[in-house]
């Protein structure tokens, strides 16, 4: 197993490698002179010669790339233009909030749509099954920012259950979990759809197979054989969509920021965007890019946890 | 039969025309919204500002006193243009490299794989709101920004269906005639895979016109007064305490059009699947 773990993080080195080039180019595309666009068309010329400076940008391209990918060994992301603090702590102070909205709406998402999934494929065509087919219906067609909108009219201004304002410097545990229900809902709902849909053809696939016949032949419980003797089947698709989507995740996650006014990354990068802050662009992109493989390599050793036959191939 | 059974064949049988029918009546109403529109959708009316739904204004109207139903109908138009021509563009671009890819495999192939899952590593959303960012916010750069994140996506199908299609025998045949390597990829592999791209490509209008809304929504679409789906959300937001069904109709627009594409691509899918369920 340990070996199977080092050798897929081996594996996560050069995909980083590419990743963090796309970022340096995309950011150096952005037409005009940035110094330009950072300090407006007014400024002297001596300001922008030394932003210019500053920046490193009167270096040869190669040389910048250089030092870009040295700096992120050395784990520093530079420091934001617009606020001159270090980017690790803008971040750092904004991801907590992040994690806890997406680990919260994985456990939505799981919550809801395995049971939900398994249940559809127990009663094909039953009630259970039909709602669960217009309920993932809804849900991949939600954009999150008109769930977010929808929820917070409903639950929020309407009936007034939860906070219009996610705010993070709620007092007490309790208000804190209760500003936090919305948004992993509105998060989660895309997450309950495509885990239901894959839930619900995998076990459709696994209660037609001839082991569980044999099973149900041999007298088990009809609860052991679906938990233990067909689910077991369906974790790997099912860690894939989750694994898959944190990425679709984080861009709503960006949504559910806004509307519900939470801190965090999404917010950060609408903020790095609308002041033109490239270098905190840049790293915010890098942090998301570092998050997506980070997801994909837990993904993969994830398999190996559920599957047996994974490590070994 | 139960009532639950006849919902869930017209599901399993009608999704298709239920989304069809949606779309094509979402599509009609954009295209004679100057007919239909009540108002003019920039006109103001300093006089009835956060106005209630009524008889006049039926969608109410919003913080400068302007008809929502008419910004809604109006807003169709650039939301439905923009995920058509940024979809279209998107697919025959990465349908044609993902073709070449898979055709000829080799280095290039390789690189071309690996510079997808480079790609395809960045949230769309993201990318989209990067590229607009960069590119400035017009009509034309929201639909190259919307077309690049479909780009990969449709490198990588193709090129997997394309490998596919390479090892059959009529490939050989088609090489025994002696026709030439264009011949054989558009107008022998290409129609074979063409089904699997155009239901894909159904879902990501789905998308395309998700991801055109959130930018608006964001305030990376076309700049205002023009009316958009997302920025006209945006403004009912920006008004939500003191008048909520503003962002609700617009809402309400958006996912309809979402459920009938949604309907449209699950109903091609299962009809093109010869395993059907």
């Amino acid at each position: 197993m340990i070996r199977f773990i080092i050798k897929r993080m081996l594996m996560a080195i050069p995909i980083l490698w590419a990743v963090l080039t796309t970022v340096f180019m995309l950011v150096r595309v952005v037409p005009g002179d940035p110094t330009i666009i950072i300090l407006g068309d007014q400024a002297s010329q001596a300001a922008r010669d030394q932003l210019r400076q500053q920046l490193g940008l009167n270096e040869s391209i190669l040389a910048q790339y250089g030092d870009f990918l040295m700096q992120i060994l050395h784990g520093d992301l530079g420091r934001s233009l617009t606020t001159n603090r270090p980017i690790l702590h803008e971040v750092a102070a904004v991801l907590p909030f992040t994690i806890e909205l997406t680990i919260a709406s994985l456990i939505v998402g799981t919550l809801i749509g395995v049971p939900l999934g398994v249940l559809a494929a127990e009663r094909r065509d039953g009630f259970a099954d039909w709602f669960a087919r217009i309920f993932s219906l809804v849900g991949v067609s939600f954009p999150a920012f008109v769930s977010a909108i929808l929820l917070l009219i409903g639950f929020a201004i309407q009936l007034r259950w939860f906070p219009v304002i996610s705010s993070p410097r709620d007092n007490s545990i309790l208000e804190h979990l209760r500003a936090l229900v919305l948004p992993s809902i509105n998060l989660g709902l895309l997450m309950v759809a495509y885990v239901t849909r894959v839930t619900r053809s995998g076990m459709l696939k696994a209660l037609g197979e001839d082991y569980i016949r044999t099973a149900r032949s041999k007298g088990l419980p009809h609860r052991l054989v679906v938990w233990r003797h067909a689910f077991r089947n369906v974790l790997v698709p099912v860690v894939t969509v989750v694994g898959l989507y944190l990425g679709v995740l984080i861009g709503n996650a960006v949504l559910t920021e806004i509307v519900f006014n939470r801190p965090g990354l999404g917010k950060l990068i609408v903020t790095a965007l609308n002041q033109r802050d490239y270098t905190l662009l840049q790293g915010l992109m890098v942090v998301t890019a570092f998050a997506i493989v980070l997801a994909n390599m837990l993904t993969d050793i994830t398999y190996g946890l559920v599957d047996p036959r994974v490590k070994t191939s | 039969m139960s009532a639950s059974t006849i919902l869930q064949r017209s599901l399993r049988s009608g999704g298709l025309v239920t989304g069809a029918v949606i779309v094509v009546a979402m599509i009609a109403l954009a295209c004679a919204a100057p007919l239909v529109a009540p108002y003019d959708p920039n006109a103001q009316d300093v006089l009835s500002v956060l106005a209630d739904p009524s008889a006049a204004h039926w969608f109410g109207t919003d913080q400068f006193g302007r008809d929502v139903l008419s910004r809604v109908l109006w807003g169709a138009r650039i939301s439905l243009y923009v995920g058509f021509v940024s979809t279209s563009a998107g697919v025959a671009i990465g349908t044609v490299i993902g073709v070449i890819s898979g055709y000829y495999g080799g280095i290039v192939d390789r690189l071309i794989v690996a510079a997808t899952d480079v790609l395809l590593s960045f949230p769309q959303l993201i990318m989209g709101l990067l590229l607009v960012a960069v590119l400035g916010a017009s009509l034309t750069n929201l639909i190259i920004a919307i077309a690049v994140t479909a780009v990969p996506a449709f490198i990588r199908m193709a090129r997997g269906s394309t490998l596919t299609m390479r090892e059959r025998d009529f490939v050989d045949a088609c090489r025994a005639l002696g026709y030439g390597d264009l011949r054989i990829m558009f107008l022998h592999v290409l129609p074979n895979i063409l089904d699997e791209i155009v239901v894909m490509a159904s879902l990501w209008m789905a998308s395309a016109i998700r991801t055109e809304s959130t930018l608006a929504f964001i305030g990376l679409s076309v700049p205002p007064p023009t009316a958009t789906w997302g920025g006209v959300v945006r403004d009912g937001f920006d008004n939500l305490l003191d008048a909520p069904w503003l962002a609700v109709f617009p809402s309400l627009a958006i996912l309809a059009v979402m459920i009938g594409l949604n309907l449209m691509g699950d109903g091609l899918r299962d009809a093109s699947d010869p395993k059907g369920k």
